[in-house]
């Protein structure tokens, strides 16, 4: 079990813990019926040669939802997302290890809520960001909780 | 294959944004979720197991961040013709404000908000942006999303 982060524990400028991910083509399938995004590109190889690319891609969507989990399994079961943003600006593709990085940017409190704002992004093999984004969470407070 | 070098006219963009969606709406099944979660790799109990989400804060299976994206919900149609055969989503914001939790009712209507072009690499891109709003059975907003998808 993850150990529960509170907000006084988090200090700009903290790295979150990486998510690594390995997605197969199967998983790309599995995600086309869960989502129910049947786009060819994501399973069908000729289809997406013939669209330009060099081969099937993994789904935007599949990857803004590693992101989600980066920042849910982070938050622990106490806290909770509050924003999630990311931009597809580089191609990934299935049978390489994607992974999950963020940074805190921001710490504050706002009304009753204790917020944490992150950089996020996704790393291909080469290290380059392919999907830059943004969130926000709320955490629980020890002092809040001390009331 | 040659694109033109512009297609939006300001008459165009007028006619587009506010364009509605038919409004979906389903039912927050069990199983949609847990296939969800596996789909995605993420065994996070609140996500999986029933019995151990009961005890969480939501006190039942709530569904993944980007679940809300098996709804479906029906892109607006564009209001006039478009020559552009491919599709790429650019990104999505996501603003969260009620959990989705098994059993809800929710309804998602989209509208476009802004749309645009640029020309790049693959020719001239159309960028459509689209707001999803994901309400449940007490007329709560449950998430807004926006879209952006890139047509060429």
């Amino acid at each position: 079990m993850t150990v529960q982060v509170y907000w006084e524990d988090v200090a700009e400028g903290m790295k979150l813990p990486s998510l690594v991910k390995n997605v197969t083509t199967r998983q790309l399938v599995q995600y086309a019926g869960a989502s129910g995004d049947f786009y060819e590109i994501h399973y069908d190889k000729d289809f997406a040669q013939e669209t330009g690319l060099s081969g099937v891609i993994v789904h935007g969507a599949l990857k803004s939802a590693f992101l989600g989990q980066l920042m849910t399994d982070w938050a622990g079961p106490l806290g909770a997302l509050k924003r999630l943003s990311c931009q597809y600006r580089g191609m990934d593709y299935p049978n390489q290890p994607i992974t999950a990085k963020g940074t805190v940017t921001r710490k504050y409190q706002e009304g009753e809520q204790y917020l944490v704002d992150c950089t996020i992004w996704l790393e291909n093999p080469e290290g380059e960001s392919t999907t830059p984004g943004t969130a926000t969470v709320m955490l629980p407070s020890r002092i809040a909780n001390a009331k | 294959m040659s694109t033109p070098a512009s297609f939006l006219t300001d008459e165009m963009r007028e006619q587009a944004i506010g364009t509605e969606s038919q409004p979906v709406t389903i039912v927050v099944e069990k199983g949609a979720i847990v296939n969800f979660a596996q789909a995605i790799g993420d065994a996070n109990p609140i996500f999986n197991d029933e019995i151990l989400a009961r005890k969480s804060q939501s006190g039942t299976l709530i569904g993944p961040p980007t679940f809300l994206r098996s709804i479906r919900a029906v892109q607006p149609e564009i209001p006039f013709e478009m020559p552009f055969e491919r599709l790429l989503d650019a990104g999505s914001d996501w603003d969260y404000f009620e959990p989705v939790r098994v059993g809800d009712q929710i309804t998602a209507v989209g509208r476009i908000i802004d749309i645009s072009e640029r020309s790049g690499r693959i020719g001239l891109m159309i960028f459509i942006k689209t707001l999803i709003t994901y309400s449940n059975q007490f007329n709560e907003v449950a998430a807004n999303q926006t879209n952006t998808l890139i047509r060429y």
